[in-house]
Order: structure tokens, then sequence, then C-alpha cells
């Protein structure tokens, strides 16, 4: 994988910069996410979690179960303020 | 894992982090740091992150005084960007009680050189030209207030203290310390024992059950704070938005994120870190009222953290007078983040110097033996 390749879309962060967090010891999901921002966009890591998990696991040379998986947090998908607060217009 | 260290720190958040990094940098060896997780996975990544100066007690108003001083040139210090924003705080009073209060603050604070100011419901709406000011009636400006990324701030003092010497066990929990005619002697983990005459206890929402460890009641307690975080958007606002009567705080970050929580006085005292949908729509219903354009904007994550609080509201500071070696930074009340970069430095002349540059001997915990409390008024 090249360096420039965009792991995570929403926050725009790149498998170099994975790669550099990795090598400099943070080998957890929950690390890199507080690192590199990966995982805490819109989508809230739906596309990237399992890329990052691999990669990991690969790192690591362990399986990819083995790999501790951050907590989901709500909401599932975004839902605007408005319509949280109960908006009659929404 | 190593047998013997001149010092243990319990925390790998931003306390126990910089409290490393200064006592490292003041020329202390072999340091350990014990986190039973991960760096910053207890409330330092869980926090808000603002840095305010605008307090009711003066010990609040110099400590964060000073640390904003070192916040301001802490990227540099550390080589990392800790992405600071001094895009102030606006502090609103909806209520005359609010109002007298907030005068005094600002009084306290411009008499301590810091540039708070108290400013006219016009002048709000001119730093924050999207603020629905119904039921506004007055606010109080800092300029210098701001926001730093927690993350990077925590990481950064943790890699500047490990390239200088200190040795970070992430995973590594504390299980008990063990003590001798009232001194520290080890203290031991799941990963074995370290022998130790000092330990620091920076273990945030759980320093209580550290100072179970040694025998000591600590008189502080946890308590879950909410926080929820919205899409990155177009700039809408630079200050943090506070109130303490309508209860939130709000502020986007660089980033275009908006962040906001705040503090439910029904909230139990115990270690709850969960997320209910209560808090979010009521939230949303708070901020919406203070910025209407809010309602259009997504939230994309939600949260909390532990507050550990102090009877009040200031943090305990110092050794323990039964227990020689054990010493505390903890009860910070929600204000670690923004206090830590001052009290590291004054906990690691007190440890080393036996003194500090500034005073700090009324954070001792006897202070509420003594009944010498500093209530401090302004918490959300």
């Amino acid at each position: 994988m090249k360096d420039e390749t965009i792991i995570c879309r929403c926050e725009d962060v790149t498998w170099g910069e994975i790669r550099q967090a990795l090598e400099k010891g943070y080998t957890t999901l929950d690390e890199i996410k507080r690192i590199t921002r990966a995982g805490m966009g819109r989508c809230q890591g739906t596309t990237c979690r399992r890329i990052i998990l691999r990669e990991i696991a690969k790192f690591c040379h362990k399986g990819i179960e083995e790999i501790t998986i951050p907590t989901f947090r709500p909401p599932t998908k975004p839902i605007k303020l408005g319509t949280l607060a109960g908006d009659k217009d929404d | 894992m190593i047998k013997k260290a001149s010092l243990v720190i319990i925390g790998g958040g931003i306390i126990g982090c910089s409290i490393a990094y200064n006592l490292a940098k003041m020329g202390c060896k072999n340091i350990v740091l014990l986190e039973k997780n991960s760096l910053a996975s207890g409330a330092t990544g869980r926090c808000g992150a603002g840095i305010r100066q605008q307090f009711g007690t003066e010990m609040n108003c110099i400590l964060a005084r000073e640390s904003i001083k070192i916040f301001e040139n802490l990227s540099q210090e550390l080589d990392y960007d800790i992405e600071l924003n001094q895009g102030g705080y606006l502090m609103l009073a909806y209520t005359e009680k609010e109002v007298s209060q907030f005068k005094k603050n600002v009084a306290l604070e411009q008499s301590l050189d810091i540039d708070a100011r108290f400013i006219t419901v016009e002048e709000a709406k001119e730093i924050v030209p999207p603020l629905n000011t119904e039921g506004l009636l007055a606010a109080t400006f800092c300029p210098t207030d701001g926001h730093a990324n927690p993350f990077n701030t925590n990481f950064a003092y943790a890699e500047a203290a490990q390239r200088l010497g200190v040795k970070i066990y992430n995973f590594t929990e504390a299980r008990g310390i063990k003590t001798e005619n009232n001194r520290i002697v080890s203290v031991s983990t799941d990963k074995g024992e370290v022998q130790t005459p000092i330990v620091i206890n920076a273990a945030g929402g759980y320093s209580g059950e550290i100072g179970k460890m040694v025998g000591v009641d600590l008189p502080v307690y946890s308590q879950r704070h909410q926080i929820l975080i919205t899409e990155p958007v177009d700039p809408l606002f630079r200050p943090m938005l506070m109130s303490f009567s309508r209860n939130f705080y709000c502020q986007q970050t660089p980033h275009g994120s908006i962040i906001m929580g705040f503090g439910d006085p029904g909230e139990p005292k115990d270690y709850d870190i969960g997320s209910s949908w209560q808090f979010a729509r009521e939230m949303a219903q708070k901020m919406i009222a203070v910025v209407p354009l809010l309602k259009e904007v997504s939230m994309v994550r939600q949260w909390s953290g532990l507050y550990n609080m102090s009877p009040d509201s200031q943090p305990i500071v110092g050794e323990h007078p039964q227990v020689k070696g054990f010493y505390m930074a903890v009860g910070f009340s929600g204000h670690g983040f923004m206090l830590a970069p001052v009290v590291s430095l004054l906990m690691a002349e007190l440890i080393l110097k036996g003194q500090t540059s500034i005073p700090i001997d009324k954070l001792d915990i006897g202070r509420f033996d003594r009944g010498e409390l500093i209530i401090e008024p302004s918490v959300v």
C-alpha cells in the first residue's frame, strides 16, 4: 500500500500516517484513532475500521480476531440536532 | 518489567504524563508511569479540552493564567502540534445573580492581570453573530482563553517524557501499594512489582481507588459527564460559549466539528461512562435555543467521561500527611486538562525541591479537616 493512499475518507487520513503511528508503538485501534482521527468522521469508522484492524494484525503478526476493537459510540448514523431536539419541521 | 524505580506515577492521562515530563526535565531519573489501558483513554481523551482563566477564586485564576502561558509555547517545547486555538471564552449571564457573580469574577481576574472584561449583550452578539440573545443579560469575555487537542497534548507530553527516559507501561494496572511504617515501599501490578519510595496518584476518575491501596480515604468522588460532537462545518463562531445557570458549554474546534456538553446535577456518584439519548436530546434543545442554526448540524458521536470531584471543586495537590511518599494530583473537578501544564510543573518542583514557584500549600488535603475550603463558584 502506498503512503499517500487514503484509509479514512471522512478525515483524510493516509496509510502513511497510520504506518507511522504503528511504528511509534501505537498498536491498538483506540490509540490510532486518537492520534490520527481515523474513524472519527461522519461515517464513524464504518469504512476504515476493518482496513486498520487488518493492518494492525499484520504489523503485530496476530490474527485479526485478537485485535481489540474500540467502543462503538452512538448514534449509528449522523442525526441533525434539530431532529434530536424534536423540531416539528423535521 | 523494571524492578526498581525512583518514582512511580499511576495514570497515563494529561496529569500523569505532564508530571512525568516535568520531573524528567528537572533531571529526575528512573521514572515509571503505569497506565491500565492506553494513554488518554480516561478523562483526558474524553474531555471538552477548553482552557479558561475566568474563574471565581484567586487560586484557579492564577493557576489557569500560568497554565495558558505554558500552553502558548507547548507545541514548540514538546515538538508536537497541540492545536492550541485561543478564540476566547464567552461566559453568558442569564440571571441577576450571575451578573453580580461575573462582575466579581472580572474584578478579581483583572486584579490578577487576566484580560477578561464584562461586556454588553450587543458586544456578545458582535463576537458571536449567530448567538440568539433572548434572555441574555450580559456576558464576560476573555480573548486568550481557548481550546487545545487533548489527545495531541497528552501524547505530546508522553512522547517528550519518553525521550527524556521515562518508562511508560501501557495496559499495566496498579493492583496494590505496599507501605512500611507509613512510607511507600512498592507498587504491585498485573505485570510484576516495582520498588519505589514515591507514588504519584494521577488516576483521575479512579484516584479514590488508588487512595484505598495505601489505606487512606480521599474526599473525592467520580461522576459521569456526557458530551457530544457534530460533523465538521464551516466556521460559525470562535469562542467557547458557556453558561452556569443554563448549564452548558459549546465550542467549534479548529477541525470544524462542534463539541458540547453539560453536567447533570442528578448524575449518581459512580464509574458509569455510558451514553444516553436523553442527554443528546436535552443538549440539542439547549444549544439550538442559544445558536438556532445548529439545528441544521448533525451529531456524529456522543460519549462520556468522569469528573473527579473534590468537596470545593479545586484539585488536591501534595503529599499525604499520613503516608510519606504518597503524592496526589487528584480531584480536578473537570479542570484537569486546562490546569495540567502548571500543576505538573509545581508538582515536580514540590517533589524535587520541596517548594514551589507558585504557592499551592492551600491545595493540600488537610484543608478539608481545617475547614479551609476554597469554594469555586463557577463550574459547569
